[in-house]
């Protein structure tokens, strides 16, 4: 099971960094989910993979850690939080510009675009 | 319990949810809240400041559960100098913000202001990793806001950019934060320190790995090169009194840095012996380098500004690395020298725009309002560049003194000072075209003279110098301060009994009966 999710959160580490390094904001904003999808995951397996056993301490021998579990919780929402501000903003710059990528404008066009106030 | 300690990160919270409901519509109203809360702030921060002044730390558990189980507020030294220093270029900003009408030109600006405030209040006095994380994603989602405050495409595309690597930098945070909470089982700063040393030198590949992974993200935080990418643009496009504001999220960066590397990963923690000492002093340098270079190289003077951050975060990172005594204590004077100084230069970059076109470094007819505009940047120019007789020079002469310690002392000064003449060059260049030049460029046919900028925005930026050159007339107590807060640093033993000893709920009973 440690080699199964080890491998899913490499994957998912790897594909969102691939996604993130493109220059347009669509695969960019999926990138970032990807990464914090295999974040999250990491994070829960940083209290180790019990399988069947409670979280809270009881008469039982074994059981979870119940606190990754809340971190991951933490990290859920902020980063669910994160990508709407970021689409909300990504779709902003896309709906004023006509224009998706993530670079810095040329230089021309810095200079024609320049708008203040 | 004293429940001062949490009011830094309490009031704001409270403030800018009343700012939103209630006074949305009112400027004004707005206005007076927001800058009563500011005023509150600075009297509570100097109240913690001075508390802690003879090395008491003060101690908050939140809902009373102990300290490893429970989350802790810490305010010593270093702590409460950072959030006094917050509070005070708080005011200054806002002053500025109101003066130059920038809070009207789009909505929510003082809540936003107030939930910035929140984050770095709290990323300041947490005592908790995962709570720093917290707080730093409270701080940087305000920031988003007050990034793109006003609109326009080019600055939301700068914010865009802005979000994106903050993102990462928060995904690499946590990755960081659950490897060290695989390897040791805790998050509390207190509980780490004690539990990194009882780790032998034969399992610690993984904590290196999550030690060099949260130093990294400071590091995006601090805009070390080469993680630096983020700034230039954000800063250059955001508003004139939000880039103000962010000269001290450069520093929370730093802070953390100082923060985590003395306190869990300290200098002769054995796992991470000579694990970042070899490459953090030349990171350090080569972007103190790349700094001043982009000064100089710079076409338009929001763009320069962005760089002399850079360069100066570069010098604070130059003291930093070295982790000795001498080194933070200079590295801390520097960072409240930078942090106005920065501060002083956004808003007079900012005060600059007032009758011309735009910030390109082009002769362009004379600015309203030249002649205190360019005395006051002269000024900070001066304290930027650190030539004497100002702050900067000062703390430059106390990291230069530093660095005698350290193998790479050469290159340390000749980069230093090449880079100091680099940027002298550079900020008097800028200054010649903005303010000589321009004489020389007569007004277009039947333009409309532009009024110049109103005077609470110069009381603003006149207090920011008014305290940089306090900071050098009374240079003498200020290090005695800083000394003897790098002295607790180095010495944590104080903080860590604190915050375990401390009883709660959940204590060990052996604890209570003491």
């Amino acid at each position: 099971m440690e080699f199964l999710v080890a491998s899913a959160i490499g994957t998912m580490t790897a594909a969102g960094l691939y996604l993130v390094l493109r220059l347009r904001t669509f695969p960019v904003i999926l990138g970032m989910s990807l990464l914090t999808y295999a974040v999250n995951v990491f994070l829960f397996a940083s209290g180790r993979l019990t399988v069947g056993a409670p979280p809270i301490l009881t008469d039982a021998t074994t059981y979870t850690d119940p606190l990754p579990q809340a971190l991951v919780l933490t990290a859920i929402v902020i980063s669910f939080g994160m990508t709407a501000v970021v689409v909300m903003i990504a779709l902003g710059a896309f709906l004023g510009a006509d224009d998706d990528h993530v670079n810095d404008p040329a230089r021309d066009e810095d200079e024609s675009g320049e708008e203040q106030t | 319990m004293m429940h001062w300690i949490i009011a830094p990160v309490v009031l704001p919270a409270i403030l800018a949810p009343f700012i939103v409901l209630a006074a949305r519509y009112h400027v004004g109203i707005q206005r007076v809240f927001s800058l009563a809360g500011v005023v509150g702030l600075i009297a509570i921060c100097a109240g913690l400041a001075w508390q802690a002044s003879d090395g008491t730390v003060t101690l908050y558990q939140l809902g009373d559960w102990a300290a490893p189980f429970g989350i802790v507020v810490v305010g010593d030294r270093l702590s409460t100098l950072m959030i006094l220093l917050t509070a005070v270029l708080a005011l200054f900003v806002l002053l500025y913000a109101i003066g130059s009408h920038w809070d009207a030109r789009g909505r929510h600006f003082h809540a936003l202001f107030q939930f910035q405030l929140m984050g770095i209040m709290g990323a300041f006095l947490t005592g908790d990793l995962f709570n720093l994380f917290v707080f730093f994603e409270v701080l940087l989602i305000a920031s988003y806001g007050l990034m793109i405050h006003a609109g326009g495409n080019r600055r939301l595309r700068a914010g865009v950019q802005y979000v994106l690597f903050n993102l990462l930098g928060s995904t690499l945070f946590l990755f960081a934060l659950g490897a060290i909470y695989a390897e040791t089982g805790t998050l509390n700063m207190a509980d780490l320190a004690q539990r990194i040393a009882l780790i032998g030198p034969e399992a610690t590949a993984g904590i290196r790995i999550a030690s060099v992974l949260l130093l990294m993200v400071f590091a995006i935080k601090a805009a070390l090169v080469p993680l630096h990418f983020w700034l230039p643009s954000s800063y250059a496009e955001a508003p004139g009194p939000v880039a103000a504001l962010f000269a001290i999220m450069t520093k929370v960066g730093a802070y953390a840095i100082i923060r985590v590397y003395t306190l869990i990963f300290g200098p002769d923690v054995a796992v991470t012996d000579g694990l970042y000492s070899n490459w953090l002093l030349p990171a350090a340098l080569v972007s103190l380098a790349i700094g001043m270079i982009g000064l100089l190289g710079a076409r338009k003077l929001d763009r320069l500004v962005a760089f002399s951050v850079i360069g100066s975060m570069g010098m604070v990172m130059v003291a930093i690395s070295m982790f000795t005594p001498d080194s933070i204590s200079a590295a801390l004077y520097y960072i409240i020298h930078s942090t106005l100084a920065a501060g002083a230069l956004f808003l007079i970059s900012d005060l600059a725009r007032a009758g011309r076109a735009n910030l390109e470094l082009t002769e362009q007819p004379p600015l309203a309002g030249a002649p205190l505009t360019s005395a006051l940047f002269l000024v900070a120019a001066i304290a930027m560049a650190g030539l004497p007789p100002l702050s900067g020079f000062v703390g430059k002469l106390l990291i230069l003194d530093a660095a005698f310690e350290t193998p790479l002392v050469t290159w340390t000064w000749a980069i230093i000072l090449t880079s100091s003449l680099i940027s002298v060059v550079g900020f008097a260049r800028a200054g010649s075209v903005l303010f000589w030049k321009a004489k020389s460029v007569p007004y277009p046919e039947n333009t409309i003279a532009e009024p110049a900028p109103s005077p609470l925005s110069y009381v603003a930026v006149g207090g920011l110098i008014t305290l940089l050159i306090l900071h050098t007339v009374f240079a003498g107590p200020a290090y005695r301060y800083v000394a003897q807060t790098s002295d607790a640093l180095f010495a944590p033993e104080a903080y860590i009994s604190t915050v375990l000893s401390t009883p709660g709920k959940l204590s060990k009973p052996k604890k209570e009966e003491k």
